[in-house]
C-alpha cells in the first residue's frame, strides 16, 4: 500500500521569521531588585491596603498641623464639654448627637444648648475640646516617634553593625558586649529612667528610644556583615583599594537593604506602642500635649458613661497598628521570597 | 561548658553592676528633693531627715554605702509608702505579679501552640487565614486597650469575673486574658512558620510513608520539632510581660511590682524605683541566661562554647 509521494521543491514554503530564534533571551523585561518586591508586594492585598491607611494618616497628621497644633490644643470650650459625635447628614444613633443615658437616646446638643449648624464629627472631651482634632494631633505624635525609631534604627543600628561585623575581632567583641549589656536591661527601665530624670515629654521619649531601640538592628546588620565579607565582590573592592567606608555604602549597605527595611517595619510598632503606653500610665506626654495614650487614658476613666472617648482613639491606635504590623509583613514576603509560605 | 557558664555569670555580674552605677547616679542628678514640702522645714529638720536617710554623706560614699546594701539584698529604705525597707515592698508584692506573668506565659504558650499548629496543619485554608488575621489583630491591639474592654465588658457588663482587686483564682482570669494575648499571637505566628517548615521535611515524608495517621504525625514527629525554637521567645515574653505588668496591675487593681514601679515613679521615690529597676534587670539577664543554657540542652546541635556570639 506504499504510495509514492512526489515532493517538489514549490511544495514548501518558508515560514515568515516572526521572531530572532534566540534561547539565551528572556522573554519578560528584567527588573531591578526594588522593582521586583514591589511587584510582590502589590499582589498583597492587606499590605497595600495598609500603605494607603499609612500614607493616608501621615497627610491628615502633618497636614492638619495649620489647623491642629499646640494653640489649638488648649483652647477649652466648656459650654461644649463631653458632646457625643455628630456628623452632619448622618441619623444614625451615636453619631447625630444623641448619646444613651439610661435606656433613651437624648439630644446631648440640643440638652446643652449647642447651635444647630455647631457639630463635632467625633464628639468632645470634658473641656468641650473636638476629639476629632486632638485624635489627628495624637497620631502626628505617634508617627513622629515612629519616625524617631526608625532614624535611629537606620543610622546608629545600621553603622553599629556594619562596623562590628567588618573590623571584627577585638573591635567586634567589644561592640558585641556592649549591645549584650545594653540589651539586657529591660527598655522600659531604660524609658522610666529617662523620664524620671529629664521632664516627661516628647524629648525623654525620643532620648529613650534612641538608647534602646536600635540593638536588635545591630545584631542583624552584624551577621549579615559577616557573611558579605567574604564574599568575592567585597574581595576584589578590596584588593582594589576602595575605601571601607565605600565598600560599606556601596556593596554593603545595598546587600543589607532588605533585612534593613524589614527590621525598620518591626521597630516602628514597637515604638508606637511604647509611647502610648507610656503616655496611658501617665509618664509619657503630659498636658497640655496630648497623644493616642493621653487621650486612652482619659477616656478609659469615663468608659462607663462616655465610651466614645475610649473607643475612638483606640480604633485609630489600633488601626495603625495593625497596619504597620501588615505592611511590615508584607515587605518580608516581597524582599525576602525565601520566607514566604 | 563550665568555662562558657562562667563567662556568662561575669557578665552578667557586670551588666547588673553596670545598672546599679547607672541608675544610682541618674537618680543623684534628678532635680528636687524627696521631701514633699520642704518649704515649710527649718535647715534643723532637714539636717535630721537628710542624716536619716543618708543624703548627709559624700556622694560616692553614698554610692559605695549602695552598692554594697545592694551585695546584702538590702536596698535601702522608701522614701514614700510609711518608710518601709524596699526588699520588703517588693518581697510582700512580688507574688501576685510571679503568678501573674507565669499564668500569663502559660496561658499565651499553650494556645498559641495549639493555634499555631492548627494553622500549619490546615495551611492556605480559611482556617489558616483566620488564624492570621487573629494574630496580626493580638499582635496589634496594646493590652491595656484590651484590658480595659475585658473590665468593663466582660466584668461589669456580664459579671463573669470580679472587676478588680486580688483574690482568689476568679480574680487573675481577666488580667491573665489581657496580659498573654500578646505572647499568645507571637507563639502562634512563630509557631505556625516553624511547624510549617517541618511539616515539610524528608522524615515527615517518611512518616506519612510508614502509614502514620495525622495526629501520630504532628503530635511524635512535628509538634516536638518545632517546639524547638520557641525557646528564644522566653526573653522576650519577659520583658513584655514586665512591661504589661506595670498597666495591667494598675488598671485591676492589683497589688504587684509593677503597680508599685507606677505609683513609685510618680512619687519621686527613689530607692523604690531603683530597686524595682534592679529586680527587672536582673530577672532578664537571669532569663537570658536560662534560654540559652536550655536551648544548648534541648538542641545539641547547637553548642554553647562553640560559637561565640
Amino acid at each position: 500500500m506504499e504510495e509514492k509521494m512526489k515532493l517538489r521543491p514549490e511544495d514548501f514554503q518558508a515560514l515568515e521569521v516572526k521572531e530572532e530564534l534566540d534561547a539565551e533571551k528572556i522573554a519578560a523585561p528584567s527588573l531591578t531588585f526594588t522593582q521586583d518586591a514591589w511587584r510582590r508586594l502589590k499582589k498583597n492585598k492587606g499590605a497595600v491596603i495598609s500603605l494607603f491607611i499609612i500614607l493616608f494618616m501621615i497627610v491628615v497628621a502633618f497636614g492638619s498641623t495649620p489647623f491642629v497644633n499646640r494653640d489649638t490644643l488648649v483652647r477649652s470650650q466648656p459650654q461644649y464639654a463631653n458632646l457625643p459625635a455628630k456628623i452632619p447628614g448622618v441619623n444614625i444613633n451615636g453619631f447625630n448627637g444623641k448619646a444613651k443615658v439610661g435606656d433613651v437616646w437624648v439630644d446631648k446638643y440640643a440638652q446643652a444648648g449647642v447651635s444647630k449648624d455647631k457639630y463635632f464629627v467625633m464628639g468632645t472631651d470634658y473641656l468641650g475640646r473636638s476629639l476629632a482634632q486632638r485624635i489627628v494631633y495624637g497620631t502626628k505624635i505617634s508617627l513622629i516617634v515612629a519616625l524617631v525609631a526608625t532614624f535611629f534604627d537606620l543610622t546608629i543600628g545600621v553603622t553599629y553593625g556594619i562596623v562590628s561585623g567588618w573590623k571584627g575581632g577585638r573591635t567586634d567583641n567589644v561592640m558585641q558586649r556592649i549591645i549584650e549589656v545594653i540589651s539586657s536591661i529591660p527598655s522600659l527601665v531604660i524609658v522610666v529612667l529617662m523620664l524620671v530624670v529629664f521632664k516627661p515629654g516628647i524629648g525623654s521619649i525620643i532620648l529613650a528610644i534612641a538608647i534602646s531601640s536600635w540593638t536588635t538592628m545591630a545584631r542583624m546588620i552584624r551577621a549579615e556583615t559577616l557573611q558579605l565579607k567574604s564574599q568575592e565582590y567585597v574581595l576584589a573592592a578590596r584588593t582594589l583599594g576602595q575605601s571601607p567606608t565605600k565598600i560599606a555604602w556601596k556593596h554593603l549597605v545595598p546587600n543589607l537593604s532588605s533585612i534593613i527595611i524589614i527590621q525598620t517595619m518591626y521597630t516602628i510598632p514597637t515604638a508606637i506602642f511604647f509611647e502610648a503606653f507610656l503616655s496611658f500610665i501617665g509618664i509619657g506626654i503630659s498636658a497640655p500635649e496630648t497623644s493616642l495614650g493621653v487621650l486612652l487614658n482619659e477616656g478609659q476613666k469615663n468608659f462607663q458613661f462616655l465610651p466614645y472617648q475610649m473607643w475612638y482613639p483606640a480604633i485609630v491606635l489600633c488601626v495603625l497598628m495593625i497596619s504597620f504590623n501588615l505592611l511590615g509583613d508584607g515587605l518580608r514576603d516581597a524582599f525576602d521570597p525565601k520566607t514566604r509560605r | 561548658m563550665k568555662k562558657y557558664l562562667l563567662k556568662r555569670v561575669f557578665y552578667m555580674a557586670l551588666t547588673l553592676f553596670l545598672v546599679a552605677t547607672i541608675t544610682f547616679f541618674l537618680m543623684k542628678l534628678m532635680p528636687g528633693t524627696p521631701y514633699s514640702n520642704q518649704e515649710k522645714m527649718s535647715p534643723e529638720q532637714i539636717a535630721i531627715m537628710n542624716q536619716q536617710y543618708g543624703l548627709d554623706k559624700p556622694i560616692w560614699m553614698q554610692y559605695l554605702l549602695y552598692i554594697g546594701g545592694m551585695l546584702h539584698g538590702d536596698m535601702g529604705t522608701s522614701f514614700q509608702f510609711s518608710n518601709q525597707p524596699v526588699s520588703y515592698l517588693i518581697s510582700s508584692r512580688i507574688g501576685a505579679s510571679a503568678q501573674l506573668g507565669i499564668q500569663a506565659m502559660i496561658f499565651g504558650v499553650f494556645f498559641g501552640i495549639i493555634f499555631g499548629s492548627i494553622a500549619a496543619i490546615n495551611r492556605n485554608t480559611w482556617v489558616d487565614t483566620g488564624v492570621t488575621i487573629l494574630s496580626i489583630i493580638g499582635k496589634s491591639v496594646p493590652n491595656f486597650v484590651l484590658a480595659v474592654l475585658l473590665q468593663y465588658y466582660i466584668a461589669l457588663k456580664l459579671g463573669w469575673f470580679p472587676i478588680a482587686d486580688w483574690g482568689g483564682f476568679a480574680y487573675t482570669v481577666l488580667p491573665t486574658i489581657a496580659l498573654g494575648v500578646g505572647p499568645l499571637a507571637e507563639t502562634s505566628r512563630f509557631m505556625r512558620t516553624g511547624m510549617v517548615d517541618v511539616l515539610n521535611s524528608d522524615y515527615i515524608e517518611l512518616a506519612k510513608a510508614k502509614g502514620l495517621s495525622k495526629f501520630q504525625i504532628v503530635y511524635h514527629h512535628a509538634l516536638r520539632n518545632s517546639l524547638i525554637p520557641l525557646v528564644t521567645l522566653i526573653g522576650p515574653y519577659t520583658v513584655a510581660l514586665m512591661t504589661g505588668s506595670m498597666v495591667i496591675e494598675n488598671i485591676f487593681s492589683i497589688p504587684g511590682i509593677g503597680e508599685q514601679f507606677v505609683k513609685s515613679i510618680l512619687t519621686n521615690d527613689y530607692p523604690t524605683i531603683m530597686g524595682v529597676t534592679m529586680l527587672f534587670s536582673a530577672g532578664l539577664v537571669a532569663v537570658i541566661l536560662l534560654t540559652d543554657i536550655i536551648y544548648g540542652i534541648i538542641d545539641p546541635r547547637i553548642r554553647l562554647a562553640g560559637n561565640e556570639g
